[in-house]
């Protein structure tokens, strides 16, 4: 599906230079490689929702659909409780809303990156997960690659994993041998190793500092269940109250 | 529940999870140019949202109960320092990981 000739690829966008395969070669291996750190937690994430939706009473289908359509992590977790416990529509886009409310803000420091992606840019928005974003949102691509094509094959392989995860767990269910325990690790360890890498690059670490130490007060005041929408609202908050100060001065390299 | 009302609570979460992700592009869509205070939130949050998630991730680690997140502390140092050492994301989580699973079966 990806090996498009350039005449096609001409017809659906003439603005866009044709990915010819000479491109897509000069990208598939660079996003591969950034995309392996996601591979073991999603294919194990997936299993673990593929198990709990077939556990409530849908197949494998169900998990296709929704790893394919939704694709949104906690999201899906909660969604097969929605599904078991005959949830409202009212109730399913409530709780969707709560859940899923960070995603505004990964879009909304994606504008300017994501702007002329053309072709790309629907699949992008689209996939923009906790972890792609982690992996994407340093903005570095590599170096004689289409920035936009690598972008897509980064969030396209973290799917992959994703569906292949949710799709192994619902067909083969509590039969798995499960010696995986703490694997789920690699989710925290991506996330300390991408924080770790923007602390050493970045010259200004007040933004770091109002992400870590704002949700941790928001954690200790408004405990586990409720802490993230205002823990979002306050790091805007401040980061907006810090503009003056940190605007300009290079807070990215 | 039948399977047509799931069927339109999949479809409901599905557009409301999209709906959150293109509507920032969808309100910005008509400008040339971002408005500079979305540009700025743009440089500045990605640090920031880093930092949420590893909080996040971490909520229900204990403190006050064995292992006293020690687990979870240890493996976090070692990522981080195999980050500044090695540059390479990738070795940081597998060892970081792998050294996590050791631990809860430790500990």
């Amino acid at each position: 599906m990806l090996y498009w000739t350039a005449k096609e690829v001409y017809a659906m966008d003439p603005d866009k230079t044709p990915a010819a395969p000479a491109a897509l070669r000069a990208a598939i291996k660079p996003a591969f490689l950034r995309s392996v750190p996601v591979m073991a937690g999603y294919i194990v994430l997936g299993i673990g929702f593929g198990i709990l939706l077939r556990g409530a009473g849908y197949g494998v289908l169900w998990s296709l659909a929704m790893s394919a359509l939704i694709y949104a992590g906690s999201m899906q977790y909660v969604g097969v409780s929605l599904l078991a416990g005959g949830a409202s529509v009212l109730t399913a886009i409530l709780t969707t809303v709560m859940v899923n409310a960070r995603h505004l803000f990964y879009s909304i420091s994606m504008i300017d990156r994501y702007r002329d992606a053309g072709r790309y840019k629907p699949y992008l928005i689209f996939a923009l997960t906790d972890e792609t974003y982690s992996l994407l949102c340093d903005g570095e691509t590599p170096a004689g690659a289409d920035p936009d094509l690598y972008r897509f094959l980064v969030s396209a392989f973290d799917q992959c994993y994703w569906v292949t995860g949710s799709v192994l767990g619902n067909v083969l269910g509590a039969a798995l041998p499960f010696g995986t325990e703490g694997i789920e690790f690699s989710m925290t360890a991506l996330f300390i190793a991408s924080f770790t890498q923007q602390w050493i690059t970045s010259r200004d670490h007040v933004p770091a500092l109002v992400g870590l130490l704002g949700t941790l007060v928001c954690l200790a005041l408004f405990g586990s269940e409720n802490f993230l929408i205002p823990a979002m609202l306050a790091i805007t908050l401040i980061l907006t109250a810090l503009r003056p100060r940190l605007a300009g001065k290079g807070a990215t390299p | 529940m039948t399977s047509s009302r799931a069927a339109v609570l999949v479809a409901v979460m599905a557009a409301v999870t999209a709906l959150l992700r293109f509507l920032p592009f969808l309100i910005f869509r008509g400008e040339r140019k971002t408005p500079a205070y979305i540009s700025y939130l743009g440089q500045v949050l990605p640090q920031a949202i880093i930092g949420m998630l590893v909080i996040y991730c971490l909520k229900d680690v204990s403190l006050t109960a064995a292992p006293f997140g020690l687990p979870e502390l240890i493996a976090a140092a070692a990522v981080v320092l195999l980050q500044i050492w090695r540059r390479s994301s990738l070795v940081s989580i597998l060892s970081g990981t792998a050294l996590y699973m050791l631990l809860i079966r430790l500990f």
